[in-house]
């Protein structure tokens, strides 16, 4: 059981960081949106919105964290059995993952924060504002945010539809090492 | 020669009416508003303003009832300093101002009470809804200003009904209406 990437294995750090990620990310989308039709006289008209913002910026800051884990752990490396598609196909899809996920956590700080007031993350402490940088900041930073998560809605699913094809039909360990760290044995089969 | 610069002196004497004052509302000093306050679940007074709007009136204290104004607001520019709220506003829900970027006020008629206060009656176009509205108007004060200029100031208020224009979102009983304040200074031209 290793904390940190080996070549052959993610590490506990890591497999939980996608895991808790996974469901953070998946836990926005859908809260994002069904808040956005709330009625005004909906109890939960100032709560989503207020657990969305909180949630989301944690998983920036958990973002952040991962970026640097990826940088300082070693990467584990592809299984024999991929194919070199398969390879660059998840490098991009990784890749994009990482892009989409900057750029939703950005502009959804810069939506709230457009007027120069910062976010007030569970009342723990106040992340600042960078202060009013364009007069359509909000409408901007809203159009970005819808779409970039649309587009990361398609990438998840094609995420889950390539570990669904790994895990029955290749039958390789794709899924399971990502699960759990494994050995060199386990990742051979 | 000279004969006939002084027959084209007298000619345009002669053809300038006696016209009343004409007065540029004072943007750039910002002395003037246009502010808005709507119920907030019929607890409190939320208050907003346009921040940017343009406008110009002729006014004659001789003869009041031929003044005319004229007012435009750009639409996107509402504030009621609350980032997330304002750009909820701007929404097609609301103002919609990407459709309608301009609200305006044409001045149709005036009239003076005997008590001095002056009915403003005029058509108003709010969200592509054009609606006759009377603004109920009074004097404040004119004269030399410090700096080498004439001014005089009026402020007015009214009542506008959402949906009226177009605005349905339903925000409660005690919402359907806003009270429409203008603080007006003009500077002679």
């Amino acid at each position: 059981m290793s904390i940190v990437n080996t070549k052959d294995s993610y590490g506990i750090v890591a497999i939980l960081l996608h895991w808790i990620m996974a469901i953070l990310i998946v836990g926005l989308f859908v809260l994002g949106v069904y808040m956005v039709d709330l009625d005004y006289y909906s109890k939960w008209y100032n709560l989503a919105p207020w657990w969305h913002k909180c949630v989301g910026m944690l998983v920036f800051f958990l973002l952040i964290i991962r970026m640097i884990w990826v940088m300082i752990n070693p990467r584990p490396e592809p299984l024999v059995t991929y194919k070199r598609w398969e390879i660059l196909a998840a490098r991009f899809t990784h890749a994009l993952f990482y892009i989409l996920l900057i750029l939703i956590c950005m502009s959804g700080y810069f939506i709230t924060t457009a007027k120069g007031v910062g976010i007030d993350l569970f009342g723990w402490f106040n992340i600042p504002a960078l202060g009013s940088l364009d007069k359509n900041q909000a409408e901007l930073s809203g159009e970005v945010h819808e779409i970039a998560a649309y587009v990361m809605l398609l990438l998840f699913m094609l995420h889950v539809c390539a570990t669904v094809k790994h895990h029955f039909l290749d039958k390789d360990a794709t899924l399971v090492r990502i699960l759990k760290p494994i050995n060199k044995k386990e990742r051979s089969t | 020669m000279k004969v006939f610069s002084v027959a084209l002196l007298a000619l345009s004497l002669l053809s300038t009416p006696v016209m009343a004052d004409e007065y540029v509302i004072d943007k750039k000093g910002m002395h003037a508003s246009i502010q808005f306050r709507i119920m907030h679940l019929g607890y409190s007074w939320l208050w907003g303003r346009f921040n940017d709007f343009d406008g110009e009136f002729s006014y004659d204290k001789n003869n009041i009832s031929a003044s005319k104004i004229n007012v435009t607001i750009n639409t996107s520019s509402i504030d009621t300093n609350h980032a997330e709220r304002d750009k909820h506003l701007r929404a097609e829900e609301f103002l919609d101002v990407e459709q309608f970027p301009q609200s305006s006020f044409v001045s149709t008629s005036l009239t003076m009470k005997d008590n001095g206060s002056i009915e403003l009656n005029g058509d108003f176009t709010l969200r592509g809804v054009t609606k006759p509205i009377t603004i109920y108007m009074s004097y404040l004060g004119e004269g030399n200003d410090p700096w080498g200029g004439y001014r005089a100031g009026f402020e007015g208020t009214t009542e506008l009904v959402l949906a009226d224009y177009g605005i349905l979102k339903d925000l409660g009983p005690a919402s359907k209406k806003l009270d429409l304040f203008l603080s007006i200074e003009g500077i002679k031209k």
